[in-house]
C-alpha cells in the first residue's frame, strides 16, 4: 500500500485536530464539568481536569509518533503547535458560550442553545477558562495546551525503562483513586478501618498514600521486579518449581474460596453477576466461536432456565411443582436443551447474517411471549413469577450474595470444564470445521444437522443454567429482565475477550459485566464507554484480548528451528 | 476387474443451462483414470455430483455396489468416496493436523460424553487418530508442520495437506480436481511419482481431473474426455491423442497445439 506522503504541516494540523475533538467531544457530553468535583487526589487532581487536558496530550503523543522521523527541534515544535491547536474547538465553544449562554446579546432568545447542547453550561465556561474571563481564559487555555502537547511528546523522548515506570506509577495511583470505594471496601475487610483512614479522604487517595503508592508502583516497575522474578523462577530445579506450582495452585484455589469474604457484599454480587456472564459467554462460545453460528437471541435460554427454574420451585400461586433448586436445576437445564433443538431445527439451512436475524426474532418473541396475557396463567405475563426460594446446600441457605457466589462458581468451572473437554474432542473439530467451510465440513462425513443441533443444544445448556441461578438469587423474576441487551452483552463479551478462547470469555465477562458494577458513578456514561471500548477493540485488537492460541498437536512439535528449514520438495512416502 | 463406479445417464441441469448431459462414466477398482476437457465442460459439475453437492437432474451412480445419488455429502463420504479442490479449500484457521483429524472423522466411534467424560475408549481413539494424523503428516512430506495454521502453508504444502486430509477419511476412492494447478513442472512430476505411491502402495483408486497435457498423458490409464457436459471421447492416452474429435474441440481454443506437441508420453 502506497499512502502518500504528509508534510509535516499537515500531520500537526491532523494531530492537533484529532486532540481537539477528543476534547471538544469529553466536553460535550459533559464528563468534564460532571466529574469536576470528583476528585482523585486529596483536593488536587479531579477526574474532571484529567478529561479536561486528554486532549491536548493526546495531540502532543500522535505528533511525536508520527514525526518519528524528523529532527528533535521540529517534534519540539510541532507538539507545541499540535497542543495549541487542540484548544481551538473548545476555545470556540468558549466562545459560544459567553456570547449564547452568558453575555445577553439577543442571540438567546432566537436560539436557544442549551436546549440542545445541556452540557455547555457557565460551568463548564469557568471550568474552561480557569475563572479568568474569555479573553485571558482562551489565551491561557491555548498556552496550557501548547505546554501539555509537549508533555505529551517529552514523554515519548524519555527512556523507555523510565517511561513504563512512569505510566505504572500513573495508572496505578490514578486507579486506586478512581476505584476508591472497591478499594476501600477491600481494604476494611482485610486490614480494618484504620488503614482507610490513612489511604482516603472522601472518595480520593490522601495527597501522601497517593506519593506512597506512586513510588512503590514506579519503584517496582523501574527495578523490573517481576522480570526479575521470572528470571529466578525460571532458573528453580524442577523439582522446586513443581512445589512451586502446586503452592500456586493451592493458593489460586484458596483465593478463589475466599474471595467473596476478602471484597465484601457488593463486590460480591458484581462476581455473581461476572459469573452468570461467565457461563451465558462460555455456552455462546460454542455455538457463535467455535460451530460459527451468530446466535442474537441467546437471551431466550437463559429466560427458558430462569422461569422454568421460578415455576418449578416458586411458593406463590404460579409454582408448580414443588421442587427445591437442586431437582428443579435439571429440568431447567433441559427446558434450555429442549428449546435449544428446537430452535435449532428450522435455522439449520441458515447462515451468517440471515441466522442472526432469526435468532433475533426468536429472542424477541419468547420476551413478547413472556410478557403476553396470554401466557400470564402460567408464568405469570408481565407481573412475573414471584417467591422463588433460595437454593441452600446440605442445610446451608445460600441466600446472600456471598454463598451465591460459589454456586455460579461452580456452574462457570462446570462449564469451562466441559467447554475444554469438547473442544479437544471429535465434536469441537466438527464444530471449527463447520464453522471453516461448511460445504467441505459435509464432504468430510460430517453431519451438519448433528452438529449443528448438538452446538445449539450444549449452548443452550449453559445458559439455562445460569438462568436458573439466576432466578433463584433474585427470588422473583419479570419478563423485562430478559431483553435483547443480554444477548448483546453476552456476544460483545466473547468478542471483546478473544472469540473461541475460554479465559477470553472469562477476561470479557469481567470487563464488560464487572466494570459496569464497580463504575456505578458512571452509569448515565456506560453504553458510551461500552462502545467506544467496542470501537477500540476492533479497530486495534480485533482478535480479542487473549486470543485462542493455536494449539500444539503434532508430538514431535519441540524444535521450531526445524519448521523454516525444510522448504525444498516433498520426500514422498519412500518405504 | 469390476467397475468401482458406475454413472448412467447422469444430468444436471442449471436453469437453461445443462452443465452434465447424459454422461456414462465408469472407474475400475485400482485405477488412476483422468477426465479432461475445455473450461466450462462440466467436469468439476460431475465432480459435485459424485460427492453429492449436487442432486442429480436425471440418470444414477454406483459406487461399490450401493446406489449414491440422492444421498447427502457426508453419508456419500461414509461410503469411502473423498476429494479434494480446484481452488484449495482448507480449514484456513485450522492446525494442518487439526484439518488431518478432521478428515479422519468417519472413523471415530465415541460420542461427545465420552469426550466428556474422557472414557479410555475415547483416550484410546483419540492417540489412535493423532498418531494415524502424524503418520499422514509424513506420507505427504509435512512432518514438522503439524501444527502451523493451514492458511500459513506455501501453496504446494496446502495442495498436499488437502490430500492428507482425504486421506483420513481411507477412502477407495479419490478425487483430485486438478492436483497440479499452479505447481511448476517439477513440482507436478513429484506430485505424478506421489499420486502413483497412493495407488500402489494404498491401494487407492483416483480418478482426477487435470488441465496439464503433461500430466494427464503421463498418468492416466484412461481418459474421458467431456465437452458441453458430454462425453465426447474415451481411450488411453495414445487414442486420445489420435482423436479427431478431441482435437476439433481443442483446436477453437488454441489448445490444440499443445495436445499435438505431446506425442510421445515419457
Amino acid at each position: 500500500m502506497e499512502e502518500k506522503k504528509k508534510t509535516v504541516g499537515q500531520l500537526i494540523l491532523r494531530n492537533g485536530a484529532l486532540g481537539g475533538i477528543l476534547a471538544l467531544y469529553l466536553a460535550a457530553v459533559g464528563l468534564v464539568e460532571a466529574f469536576s468535583g470528583r476528585f482523585l487526589i486529596g483536593n488536587l487532581i479531579s477526574l474532571g481536569q484529567i478529561f479536561l487536558v486528554a486532549g491536548a496530550i493526546t495531540a502532543g503523543v500522535l505528533s511525536a509518533f508520527a514525526l518519528k522521523d524528523q529532527s528533535q527541534s521540529t517534534k519540539w515544535f510541532a507538539s507545541l503547535l499540535a497542543g495549541a491547536i487542540s484548544s481551538l474547538p473548545l476555545a470556540f465553544i468558549v466562545f459560544i458560550i459567553e456570547i449564547l449562554v452568558i453575555r445577553p446579546t439577543g442571540f438567546e432568545d432566537i436560539f436557544v442553545f442549551r436546549d440542545m447542547f445541556v452540557s455547555f453550561s457557565p460551568n463548564l465556561f469557568d471550568i474552561l477558562t480557569f475563572k479568568q474571563g474569555l479573553w485571558v481564559g482562551t489565551l491561557l487555555r491555548i498556552l496550557a495546551s501548547a505546554l501539555l502537547g509537549l508533555l505529551g511528546t517529552g514523554f515519548l523522548m524519555i527512556p523507555p525503562r523510565l517511561r513504563n515506570a512512569l505510566i505504572s506509577g500513573i495508572v496505578w495511583t490514578l486507579g486506586i483513586g478512581l476505584f476508591s470505594e472497591n478499594v476501600s471496601q477491600i481494604i476494611e475487610q482485610t486490614f480494618g478501618r484504620g488503614l482507610i483512614k490513612f489511604l482516603f479522604q472522601n472518595k480520593a487517595l490522601n495527597p501522601l498514600a497517593a506519593v506512597i503508592i506512586f513510588a512503590a508502583t514506579f519503584a517496582f516497575s523501574y527495578f523490573n521486579v517481576r522480570h526479575k522474578s521470572a528470571t529466578r523462577w525460571n532458573n528453580l530445579p524442577p523439582n522446586a518449581k513443581r512445589t512451586g506450582r502446586l503452592v500456586f495452585i493451592a493458593l489460586g484455589i484458596l483465593l478463589l474460596i475466599l474471595l467473596p469474604w476478602i471484597v465484601g457484599l457488593f463486590l460480591s454480587q458484581a462476581l455473581f453477576i461476572i459469573g452468570l456472564y461467565v457461563m451465558m459467554g462460555l455456552g455462546l462460545n460454542i455455538v457463535v466461536g467455535y460451530a460459527g453460528l451468530l446466535d442474537l437471541g441467546y437471551v431466550a435460554f437463559f429466560a427458558f432456565g430462569a422461569y422454568t427454574m421460578g415455576i418449578l420451585t416458586s411458593t406463590g400461586p404460579l409454582g408448580r411443582g414443588d421442587l427445591n433448586f437442586w431437582t428443579a436445576l435439571p429440568f431447567a437445564t433441559f427446558a434450555g436443551v429442549l428449546w435449544g433443538l428446537l430452535l435449532g431445527f428450522p435455522v439449520l439451512r441458515l447462515r451468517g447474517d440471515y441466522l442472526a436475524i432469526v435468532t433475533l426474532g426468536f429472542g424477541e418473541i419468547i420476551r413478547i411471549l413472556a410478557t403476553s396475557n396470554w401466557l400470564a396463567p402460567l408464568e405469570g405475563g408481565p407481573q412475573g413469577v414471584l417467591f422463588i426460594p433460595s437454593p441452600s446446600f446440605f442445610g446451608i441457605p445460600l441466600n446472600s450474595p456471598q454463598t451465591m457466589y460459589y454456586l455460579v462458581i461452580g456452574g462457570s468451572l462446570l462449564a469451562v470444564f466441559i467447554s475444554i473437554r469438547l473442544r479437544d474432542s471429535r465434536l469441537g473439530r466438527q464444530w471449527m470445521a463447520m464453522r471453516e467451510d461448511e460445504d467441505v465440513a459435509e464432504a468430510m462425513g460430517i453431519n451438519l444437522v448433528q452438529t449443528k443441533l448438538l452446538a445449539f443444544a450444549i449452548g443452550a445448556a449453559f445458559s439455562a443454567m445460569a438462568g436458573a441461578i439466576f432466578a433463584s438469587r433474585l427470588g422473583n423474576i419479570f419478563p423485562h429482565s430478559f431483553n435483547l441487551l443480554i444477548s448483546i452483552n453476552a456476544l460483545a463479551l466473547i468478542i471483546v475477550g478473544g472469540i473461541g478462547s475460554i479465559p477470553g470469555v472469562i477476561v470479557g465477562a469481567a470487563i464488560l459485566a464487572g466494570l459496569p458494577e464497580l463504575l456505578r458513578e458512571f452509569s448515565e456514561y456506560r453504553l458510551l464507554f461500552y462502545g467506544i471500548l467496542l470501537m477500540i477493540m476492533m479497530l486495534f485488537k480485533p482478535e480479542g484480548f487473549l486470543p485462542e492460541p493455536t494449539r500444539k498437536r503434532e508430538l514431535h512439535a519441540g524444535d521450531q528451528e526445524n519448521l523454516n528449514t525444510n522448504p525444498g520438495p516433498p520426500e514422498l512416502a519412500d518405504s | 476387474m469390476a467397475a468401482l463406479l458406475t454413472s448412467k445417464q447422469v444430468t444436471k441441469r442449471f436453469g437453461g443451462l445443462v452443465a452434465v448431459n447424459a454422461f456414462d462414466f465408469e472407474i475400475h477398482e485400482g485405477a488412476i483414470d483422468s477426465i479432461i476437457g475445455p473450461n466450462g465442460a462440466g467436469k468439476t459439475t460431475f465432480f459435485n455430483c459424485i460427492t453429492g453437492f449436487y442432486k442429480l437432474d436425471e440418470g444414477e451412480i454406483n459406487f461399490n455396489e450401493h446406489y449414491i445419488h440422492g444421498l447427502s455429502p457426508d453419508r456419500i463420504t461414509h461410503y469411502g468416496i473423498a476429494r479434494t479442490y480446484q481452488n484449495i479449500r482448507l480449514f484456513a484457521n485450522m492446525t494442518a493436523i487439526e484439518n488431518i483429524l478432521v478428515g479422519r472423522h468417519p472413523h471415530f466411534k465415541t460420542l461427545f460424553w465420552e469426550a466428556i467424560l474422557k472414557t479410555p475408549r475415547f483416550l484410546r481413539e483419540e492417540a489412535e487418530a493423532l498418531a494415524e494424523a502424524n503418520h499422514l503428516l509424513q506420507f505427504v512430506g509435512l512432518t514438522g508442520k503439524g501444527d502451523l495454521l493451514a492458511r500459513n502453508l506455501p501453496y504446494g504444502e496446502q495442495r498436499r495437506l488437502e490430500i492428507a486430509r482425504a486421506l483420513a477419511n481411507k477412502p477407495k476412492l479419490l478425487l483430485l480436481d486438478e492436483p497440479t494447478a499452479g505447481m511448476n513442472p517439477h513440482e507436478s512430476v513429484e506430485m505424478i511419482r506421489f499420486i502413483r505411491n497412493l495407488r500402489d502402495e494404498l491401494g487407492i483408486t483416483i480418478l482426477l481431473i487435470e488441465h496439464d497435457m503433461r500430466v494427464v498423458m503421463n498418468i492416466s490409464e484412461k481418459i474421458t474426455v467431456m465437452d458441453f457436459g458430454q462425453k465426447i471421447a474415451e481411450g488411453t492416452p495414445k487414442e486420445i491423442q489420435r482423436n479427431r474429435q478431441v482435437i476439433e474441440a481443442y483446436l477453437g481454443r488454441g489448445a490444440a497445439a499443445g495436445l499435438e506437441l505431446e506425442t510421445t508420453p515419457a
